[in-house]
């Protein structure tokens, strides 16, 4: 018998196990426990992210509408210049006489209520008169939006505590306001002209509508150029290309450009296509050439992993029947790799989507009241409506400030929602 | 000595009897050379992976290559129709002929190789489409067929002929990745005869298949035989005996030997074919 030469007899190999395992257990515990505080704590700053953005930005979709029926004097509008009358003045007097007030010879009420007024209700008074002048000496009711404080007034962001010489609207201003809410004249809806209309200096009238445009049609530029390109440059080199140091050397440097800042993409364009190429600046165009720069790294890398992913055994199988190389890429491996494909090209547009610094550089930063007149007009994207946004003094636009981003995140769960979709639907088992 | 076997070879002690079925096979009428093979070396970068290897491949037969892992039974296989193209920094000198043409010359364009010499590998790999899309790719791409019935009419007879129509017939626009592993390398086979090729090469056909599968493969490679010039690359040894008239012996890279399948198997003129046969390595 060999027995007495084993080193641990079987009682104290359990004896020790057990001694250790009481460690072992409390070393798993400590593990899992440290894995859900990581979690926690990053729900947790996700919420506060979010829950901050929702609660500042929810107001917007709130607007509060005023109808006042104006009567367009015809002693007061010259019929053949309809331009110079002063229809802020007109609106306001109609005001005035809803409220049973008339103005003073100084013109002060007046004057009062245009704080509480968005002088779109004048613009569009003066578009009624010049596309039909017969208006002119009848009376016609205009609703449009009231001036922003006074909308935070009625969101109870302008509160009649604070005392009346630090806040913007004074005490007269507040019992107007409550007693045209009490009458019906103002009405609360969901605010329809924030998705329907374009930036503005006033924040009562400005919305996102141009920016979502601009957005859409700079990531059209830069899906059509990137997505092509990539795609076919990955195939290439996954595919086709020798494997030498050339092959090795490119790769590194897709690698290397897919970390490169993206302000550094602004320069670029900057440099390339508006000073060299004069693409005009600001347009969707060259955003989307910029973007599609930065784009390109990621789309093919994506690219090159969703190819490496197709087992070599379907490569064969189809050379082996004769395919040829283009054949067995086009008929058989590509195909099988697109859901990959396709949801790092839309991942990655989804970080053009955000995308901030370079467009900076070409100047996107600048007021656009309307949508891009195409693809070479001035135009403005989400992200930068955002930034311009936060950067303006009228209290109002704070809030626009996170009711823009919430359009944003929007449109980024979307295009989540679509690359987890697309997998989910394409995904093939082999 | 039967004691001394290695586990793995166990299975391979009912050889001997096999051999003895197969003695009808070893009086082989000379049959005309398909493929013939002249001082192939093949080089994976550095590493030489063939030496010199001449080999004649008879028509209308199936020749097995046998021989323990990484011998070079594969790489002989693939250099036949070009596969050995495929993998970077590999090298082929040498002579393959087939019908006495050289398939390493610049005129043959490998597409057309491959379109003459069919494949089968290990693992069954037929492509994530439908059963019929399976079998129509070959003739498709190489437009052997005219038209939609006559296309219909070659994935129906290859079909037949590898003995899975009875199988699949009323679900011919299903999945080809759904079927069993067994009916996968049939299918496998269809795809590679309905471009009609003038060989089949398979490459451990079976290996990841259970007996039964195995069983019905082997019928098939013997009726198929009859109208194809068949090379299988063989882990087993009852396999190379059951299914090929021929048989050739690599050894590290090396043809030991070829000859008859009967006697190679009874009567080996090597003492590493022997080794070999009798299970003392491999």
């Amino acid at each position: 018998m060999t027995d007495a030469a084993l080193p641990t007899p079987a009682t104290n190999l359990r004896q020790t196990v057990e001694a250790r395992l009481k460690k072992r257990h409390a070393q798993e515990m400590r593990f899992r426990l440290y894995g859900r505080m990581a979690i926690i704590v990053a729900l947790a700053f996700l919420a506060v992210l979010l829950g901050r953005i929702v609660t500042q930005g929810y107001s917007t979709f709130i607007d509060y509408q005023i109808a006042v029926p104006v009567h367009l004097d015809a002693s007061k509008i010259d019929k053949a210049d309809p331009t110079g009358a002063n229809y802020d003045l007109m609106v306001a007097n109609s005001v005035l006489a809803k409220l049973g007030e008339t103005d003073d010879e100084f013109g002060n009420k007046s004057g009062k209520v245009m704080e509480i007024m968005s002088n779109d209700l004048g613009f569009q008074l003066l578009k009624m008169v010049r596309e039909d002048p017969s208006l002119i000496g009848k009376t016609i009711t205009v609703s449009g939006p009231v001036k922003s404080d006074a909308a935070l007034y009625f969101k109870g962001q302008i509160q009649r505590a604070t005392p009346e010489d630090e806040r913007k609207l004074d005490n007269q201003q507040l019992d107007w306001m409550d007693k045209l809410k009490a009458s019906g004249a103002v009405t609360s809806g969901f605010n329809t002209g924030f998705l329907t209309r374009s930036d503005s200096t006033e924040p009562e009238q400005a919305g996102v509508l141009g920016a979502i445009v601009g957005s859409m049609m700079m990531l059209l530029v830069t899906a059509t150029l990137a997505i092509p390109i990539g795609v076919l440059a990955a195939t290439y080199l996954e595919e086709f290309a020798p494997k030498n140091r050339w092959t090795d050397l490119i790769e590194v440097n897709i690698n290397n450009l897919a970390a490169v800042p993206s302000i550094v993409y602004g320069l670029l364009g900057l440099a390339v296509f508006i000073n060299w190429m004069a693409v005009p600046r600001s347009s969707p165009l060259v955003g989307g050439l910029v973007l599609a720069l930065m784009s390109l790294p990621t789309v093919i890398i994506a690219t090159r992993s969703a190819l490496k992913a197709v087992p070599p055994s379907i490569r064969e199988a189809a050379l082996g029947v004769g395919a040829s190389r283009t054949q067995t890429v086009f008929h058989h491996v590509l195909p099988l790799a697109m859901p990959g494909v396709m949801t790092g090209a839309i991942l990655s547009l989804a970080h053009a989507l955000g995308e901030t610094a370079p467009l900076l550089m070409i100047g996107m930063v600048s007021f656009v009241p309307g949508v891009p007149e195409g693809f070479t007009g001035a135009a403005t994207v989400l992200p930068v409506q955002v930034f311009i946004w936060e950067n303006a003094s009228e209290r109002g636009f704070h809030e626009r400030t996170a009711a823009a981003i919430i359009v944003l995140l929007v449109f980024m769960i979307i295009m989540n929602l679509a690359a987890i979709l697309v997998r989910r639907r394409f995904e093939r088992r082999w | 000595m039967p004691s001394q076997r290695d586990d793995a070879m166990a299975h391979d002690t009912t050889a001997p009897v096999h051999i003895a079925v197969d003695r009808q096979h070893a009086a082989l009428p000379a049959a005309p050379v398909k493929i013939r093979a002249r001082d192939v070396n093949v080089f994976y970068g550095e590493k030489q992976a063939l030496f010199d290897v001449s080999l004649d491949v008879p028509e209308n037969s199936v020749t097995a290559l046998i021989g323990p892992s990484g011998c070079g039974k594969s790489t002989f296989l693939r250099s036949i129709n070009r596969m050995n193209d495929t993998i970077p920094g590999c090298k082929v000198t040498g002579r393959i002929e087939l019908d006495g043409e050289d398939v390493n010359d610049r005129s043959i364009d490998p597409v057309v190789l491959r379109a003459r010499v069919g494949m089968v590998f290990q693992k069954p790999n037929p492509f994530p489409k439908t059963i019929f899309e399976n079998v129509a790719y070959g003739p498709r791409i190489h437009g052997i067929a005219s038209g939609k019935t006559e296309l219909e009419g070659i994935v129906e007879s290859s079909l037949k002929r590898a003995g899975l129509w009875a199988e699949v017939a009323d679900r011919l626009h299903q999945p080809g990745t759904g079927l069993s592993g067994g009916q996968q390398q049939r299918l496998v086979i269809a795809r590679a005869i309905a471009v009609s090729p003038e060989v089949i090469l398979m490459d451990e056909p079976c290996s990841a298949l259970d007996p039964i599968a195995t069983a019905r493969i082997e019928e098939l490679i013997d009726e198929l035989r009859n109208q194809y010039c068949i090379v299988i690359v063989t882990h087993s040894m009852a396999q190379a005996a059951r299914v090929s008239q021929k048989t050739a012996f690599f050894h590290l890279g090396k043809l030991v030997e070829a000859g008859p399948t009967g006697e190679i198997f009874t009567n080996p003129r090597d003492s590493r074919t022997q080794d070999y046969i009798t299970g003392r390595f491999g």
